[in-house]
């Protein structure tokens, strides 16, 4: 009907210009209106916890000693270190990272295997900073309504006094996400001090403008699209999302038929459904979906119209739930419960209002009597609802292993790190330098790290040669069996020397033995191993 | 091009009139900030295209407005690099060679400035870890012809060594006893197998104990009573395990016949003092210096 009609249209020439497809297709404005219920209360106290854990991390300290900063957390890309805590980590130690990725990443297959995007609904930053601008909005120009009727209003003093407000106090918070970033690549006080009276380097300034610019565009302007168009999770997340995993589900199997007019059609003993198909969950949305067009890509799961329908559900004195974190089998099986079974049964019910997107209601009818008990008004009890038991099933316990196996390993790792280490290079041009008195002389490049911001007394000897001696690069003609060396703190600590041994006390051409370095005061030790090449006999 | 705009029934969407195998594709705009987006990249274009060099011509290319070129910057990261040596540099300039291997500090930079100067100057006679081969000594032992001291890197690298264009190259000439008929090929078979004996290797022990004389009468003068060498007239140890023109019998017999005389050029009118200290302090270091 509706292609038919357009077809005729399309013949007059203004339509035809109307129907042409623009090369673009401009931002559709969302006005989500405020909404008070448990998941917005979670909301806010979980962007205080998140937001706040952002501001106050870089500014805990962690005493280190003279040596190394006293930051809790920082990294460090100029000297290339990474600090948490005790923790201290070494660009050749970026498995540690890799690690904790993987980790996070397992983290995230786990939660969206349980709870679905939760990931998206509450905790991504892009979600957190678009709730904490909406905050601004919503304080400064009103709610829904008053924002759209300032949006279309001309442009009197008041608006441009609100709507300036709004930008300032955005790009103030903006400008703090850039420097809040940036205080944990340098000392915070210090750096803070620094950014206030112009001192700081102009990477930091880059930096802060650069995010900056992406904070204010992102979360003031961008906000749905960045999630719809731009990033991949959402698509990712949609693969591992399964008939087990709590998705934000408008329950249709009771909501259906939907009605503006529930209370007259019941007087006249028109049976519908519990949707009172009042939008509330509609104008909810910080994506501007209706969620009652069943699971889409659009939805974040931030469970706000979850929280709107219910309190549209209390005032109307029905159960709570219409719209309810629930999985699919769930929903299917309820749906199988309410839904008409032939065609005789379908003839009595009003037409159910059909959601394009929801397979799984497509060419159904729903009979709201087998929703509800039309005696006591209340729900039957057969339906099923979100369970705990839910999260006991295989792929989030396979899941939860691997993240729990993969962060006890890494704990290990991390506490059985050896923060002295020692690396060897042998000479490769010349491999071997005979000497006068007929010994064998081998070069080795050396460089001892020392991880730890103290410095240290080490013992470097040889071990598995026989009769070998060394001798330092510009200490000629004095032989050692074992060398003392002062460590730099928190470096590593090069050292070029030459190894000396009897060729006639050597078997084979290429002799295997280790280099050890000792710290006695701390009981650490490190070797490394090398050879030692004589000419062929 | 159809006239008909095509809609899509389920969608509302307008098609752009292609299918494959029933598949139709939706004519879908485009979001408008990716639009825009799209436009800045072009915008961009341009402008960097006007700011940096771009355009290649016949002579050349168009510089830009902004005048950028990495031959530029090459020059004057150099320039900056030589600043920021120049402290050593001149620390260098004013210091004895000897002192600078003490000083630890400058030590260090010496011997990296010697280095990169030792990859080019002498590497192609004495190989790249100064290993030397046939006729070009190895400067990573202990045994030295002309000495092993610090200054006596020095002097040689300065001066040369039979280098005739330098007034104060070292000259030492050993005398061709087999070809100026100084000995008899006998004595000479002798001599060799002597030397060949102090050396360590295998020799005749009758001819070497008949050779110990014509060595101590002809060739003690200049290579020491027991082969040591002496230093100061450039004469090679020979009692020990490292010949520059092989050793065994066959060689040395070789070498005493009709020696060879290799040439080391003198660097002083090609390299400047600097460079020459380091170069010292660099083969000092290398592990022979005494």
């Amino acid at each position: 009907m509706s292609i038919k009609s357009k077809k005729i249209t399309s013949q007059s020439k203004p339509a035809a210009k109307e129907n042409k497809v623009k090369l673009y297709e401009a931002r559709k404005k969302i006005f989500p209106k405020d909404v008070k219920g448990k998941y917005r209360r979670f909301k806010w106290i979980w962007m205080i916890l998140t937001l706040g854990a952002f501001a106050i991390t870089p500014w805990l300290r962690w005493d280190r000693g003279p040596y190394a900063s006293d930051q809790l957390l920082l990294i460090d890309i100029a000297n290339r270190r990474f600090f948490f805590a005790s923790i201290e980590i070494w660009p050749q130690e970026f498995y540690y990272v890799t690690g904790m990725l993987i980790m996070a990443g397992i983290g995230l297959f786990l939660t969206t295997s349980v709870v679905g995007r939760a990931w998206c609904g509450f905790s991504c930053p892009q979600t957190v900073w678009t709730d904490l601008f909406m905050l601004v909005e919503n304080k400064v120009e009103g709610d829904r309504n008053a924002r759209i009727r300032l949006e279309k209003g001309p442009w009197t003093v008041e608006k441009i006094f609100k709507v300036g407000l709004k930008y300032f106090i955005w790009l103030i918070i903006s400008v703090l996400t850039g420097a809040i970033f940036t205080l944990y690549f340098a000392d915070a006080p210090q750096l803070a001090r620094d950014l206030i009276s112009l001192q700081a380097p102009p990477i930091a300034y880059i930096t802060i403008a650069i995010l900056t610019a992406t904070t204010f565009t992102f979360a003031g302007f961008m906000r749905e699209q960045i999630c719809i168009y731009m990033c991949p999770w959402p698509r990712i997340q949609g693969t591992m999302l399964d008939e087990d995993s709590l998705i934000v589900t408008y329950n249709d199997w009771r909501g259906e038929p939907r009605s503006k007019h529930a209370k007259r059609q019941k007087r006249a003993g028109i049976m519908v459904g519990d949707c009172i198909d009042c939008e509330a969950c509609v104008h909810v949305c910080p994506t501007g979906i209706d969620i009652r067009e069943g699971p889409q890509l659009e939805c974040i799961t931030c469970a706000l119209c979850i929280d709107a329908c219910d309190n549209v559900m209390e005032k109307i004195g029905l159960e709570k739930g219409l719209i309810s974190y629930s999985t699919l089998k769930d929903y299917a099986y309820n749906l199988e419960l309410t839904s008409a079974k032939n065609e005789s049964e379908k003839q009595k019910t009003i037409p159910t209002h059909h959601a394009s997107h929801n397979e799984l209601m497509l060419g159904k009818s729903i009979i709201p009597t087998k929703a509800r008990d039309p005696k006591s008004g209340k729900l039957y009890d057969k339906f099923r609802h979100t369970s705990w038991r839910n999260f006991f099933r295989p792929r989030p316990i396979i899941y939860f292993t691997v993240w729990g196996v993969i962060g006890l390993v890494m704990l290990v790792a991390v506490a059985l790190r050896n923060p002295l280490d020692i690396n060897v290079l042998h000479d490769r041009n010349p491999l071997y330098t005979v000497l006068s008195n007929g010994d064998v002389r081998n070069g080795y490049n050396i460089k001892i790290l020392n991880m730890v911001p103290e410095k240290q007394k080490v013992e470097l000897s040889i071990e598995g040669l026989k009769n070998a001696t060394m001798e330092l690069v510009g200490k000629n003609g004095i032989e050692y069996e074992t060398i003392m060396l002062d460590l730099v703190p928190d470096a590593v600590t090069p050292i070029r020397l030459y190894v000396r041994a009897d060729p006639d006390n050597l078997d084979s051409v290429r002799t295997d033995f280790n280099f050890v370095v000792v710290d006695n005061y701390n009981e650490r030790s490190a070797r490394a191993r090398s050879f030692f090449e004589i000419p062929e006999k | 091009m159809s006239e008909k705009k095509e809609i899509d029934e389920i969608s509302g969407t307008e098609t752009t009139g292609h299918e494959w195998d029933g598949i139709k594709e939706l004519n879908t705009p485009l979001p408008r900030w990716w639009l825009w987006i799209f436009y800045g990249t072009v915008i961009w274009a341009i402008g960097y295209m006007i700011a940096m060099p771009s355009i290649p011509l016949i002579n050349g290319a168009y510089k830009g407005v902004l005048g950028f070129s990495s031959r530029a910057n090459v020059v004057s990261d150099i320039e900056a690099a030589k600043a920021a040596q120049s402290e050593f540099i001149t620390k260098i300039k004013e210091t004895e060679v000897a002192d600078i291997v003490a000083d630890e500090e400058l030590a260090r930079f010496a011997r990296a400035g010697g280095e990169s100067a030792f990859k080019v100057n002498c590497s192609q006679c004495h190989g790249s870890g100064a290993q030397g081969s046939y006729g070009y000594p190895n400067l990573n032992d202990d045994e030295w012809i002309w000495g092993g001291t610090i200054d006596d890197i020095y002097n040689i690298i300065t001066n040369g060594a039979r280098y005739d264009a330098n007034e104060d190259t070292l000259i030492s000439e050993m005398p061709a006893f087999g070809a100026d008929e100084l000995l008899e090929p006998d004595e000479i078979k002798a001599v060799a197998n002597y030397v060949a004996s102090i050396s360590g290797g295998e020799a005749d022990s009758a001819l070497a104990k008949n050779g110990a004389e014509i060595y101590a009468d002809n060739c003690a003068a200049c290579h020491g009573d027991s082969g040591e060498g002496v230093a100061v007239l450039g004469g090679p140890p020979l009692n020990n395990a490292i010949w520059l023109y092989e050793g065994g019998v066959d060689a040395i017999t070789e070498q005493i016949n009709q020696p060879k005389h290799g040439v080391m050029p003198a660097w002083n009118d090609k390299l400047d003092d600097v460079t020459i200290k380091q170069l010292a302090v660099y083969v000092y270091s290398l592990g022979g210096g005494q």
